[in-house]
């Protein structure tokens, strides 16, 4: 099991993870560089590049889905948008922005991995939106409350446990869909597998998918904690299926 | 730049003329490891689904498995695996195995609990035997939650295929990692619609094949709402 002790090795090494000359550089254009060779630079660049690509679906998709919602319009849309994106391979989009005007590395990556964080913040949105019973809609228009308010103030707060899941999905499958950023000459903990193939050193191989597997499970521990708590009391039992 | 300078059309006759053979070998292998990897899979699925069906303790440890299986990335689900079972085909198909498997377990355990509790009184009445039971009643009476987890984990198999680059097996995956290598757009365009093409005949063969096998789904509602008529009427007569 050599394999097992490099991989024990290469994790306990100190250099491994602060790099061999530190853990950022500077670009030649004098952006910031996070080191290819530290394990800590590079779970922080995955980290930024798979908050940007959330950062990016949710400001399109959240306001989207509450107003498509809102006015119960377009399920079949969200649908059509949810299902092409799971057939639609993130190695195809990768390579296809790669050799496009886009260009190799981080942005092509972030923007792929927006495509793909978009589709389960949409129908989560919508679902929760257009889900919410169509007594309580009358009842508030009833009261005199205008459009945006029964939006903004009665739709939306009952939708929070179907969007805060959308979210968790969507940010959980993002930092899993980064790795493949190493494959298009980007940054993130792929990096440290790619490597490892390229220089058959599969112990680092090992390590590589075993870090990346754990910051993936603590994300989701993390996101199903906060999903949690904003979620109202009664509305936690049975958790929210979210595809 | 010499990019483009160069004609790089993305979709181009011309490169499935000179590379037909290798698109197609691509596919096959691409076809292949789906079909394989769902068969697998589903022979694994059931069989945990209706254990987990037969006994709460085991339940949570399967759901919990299945999840975490789910849960880490195919990336690093390969890199995890290459290591003991080499670069190449076992390794994307046990990976894929495993990532299929949440879906197949959690949509045929649904199924199985979503089973009219008095449809399976009524075949006890009758001396249905558990195995006859689970076979003639609880299966059927499943097969639309099962049939609804197997489009999504083959559509999303079509997918991860692809993933499988990383240990040199990808099927279609292979040709857009070389196009993009290569700056070839047409490489990377023509085999990532291949890609889309498969899963969408693959989903479609599934519809077929299962409105094949659950003939009380078949037909247009207005169909059966005119036999229901007719049996209306039958009853008033």
């Amino acid at each position: 099991m050599s394999t097992v002790s490099d991989a024990w090795d290469y994790l306990t090494d100190p250099e491994s993870w602060t790099g061999s000359h530190g853990m950022f550089g500077t670009n030649l254009d004098g952006s910031l560089r996070f080191q290819q060779d530290s394990i800590i630079a590079l779970t922080l660049e995955h980290l930024y590049m798979s908050i940007a690509a959330v950062g990016i679906a949710a400001a399109l998709a959240l306001p989207l889905g509450l107003w498509l919602g809102h006015v119960r319009r377009g399920g079949g849309v969200t649908t059509v948008i949810s299902n092409t994106s799971r057939a639609m391979p993130t190695l195809a989009l990768l390579t296809l922005f790669s050799a496009s005007a886009i260009g190799f590395g981080n942005r092509a990556v972030i923007i792929a991995a927006a495509i793909f964080a978009f589709p389960p913040i949409l129908t989560n949105t919508f679902t929760g939106m257009a889900g919410v019973d169509a007594d309580v809609r009358e009842a508030a228009f009833g009261q005199g409350m205008t459009r945006l308010q029964v939006a903004l103030r009665v739709e939306l707060p009952l939708a929070v446990p179907l969007i805060a899941a959308g979210m968790r999905t969507s940010t959980t499958q993002t930092v899993a869909t980064v790795p493949l950023a190493a494959l298009v000459a980007g940054g993130g903990l792929g990096v440290i597998i790619n490597t490892g193939v390229a220089t058959q050193r599969y112990g680092q191989v090992l390590a590589g998918g075993l870090l990346i597997a754990a910051l993936c499970l603590a994300i989701d521990q993390l996101l199903a904690r906060a999903q949690r708590a904003v979620t109202p009391r009664p509305l936690r039992t049975g958790a929210p299926v979210a595809a | 730049m010499y990019g483009r300078t160069v004609d790089n059309p993305w979709l181009s006759l011309d490169y499935l003329r000179r590379s037909g053979d290798e698109v197609w070998a691509h596919l096959v292998i691409h076809t292949s490891l789906t079909l394989q990897a769902m068969l697998i899979a589903v022979a694994i699925a059931l069989p945990l689904a209706m254990l987990a069906r037969r006994s709460r303790r085991l339940s949570g440890p399967i759901l919990g498995i299945t999840g975490v299986l789910y849960t880490v990335p195919s990336f690093a689900l390969f890199a995890l695996l290459a290591p003991f079972t080499g670069i190449g085909r076992t390794t994307v198909l046990i990976g894929l195995v495993a990532y299929a498997l949440l879906v197949l377990v959690r949509n045929t355990l649904v199924g199985l609990q979503g089973v009219d509790p008095d449809v399976v009184d009524a075949a006890r009445g009758l001396g249905y035997s558990p195995t006859r039971l689970l076979l003639t009643v609880e299966l059927p009476n499943a097969l639309p939650s099962i049939v609804a987890g197997l489009r999504i984990a083959t559509v999303s198999t079509v997918a991860l295929v692809t993933v499988g680059v990383v240990v040199g097996y990808g099927g279609l995956g292979q040709l857009m990692f070389r196009g993009m290598q290569s700056n070839y757009r047409a490489q990377i365009a023509t085999s990532s619609l291949l890609c889309l093409a498969l899963a969408l005949v693959l989903d479609l063969a599934i519809v077929a094949l299962a409105a094949w096998a659950m003939p009380w789904t078949r037909g247009s509602r207005a169909r059966r709402r005119r036999r229901g008529r007719a049996r209306v009427e039958e009853a008033a007569a």
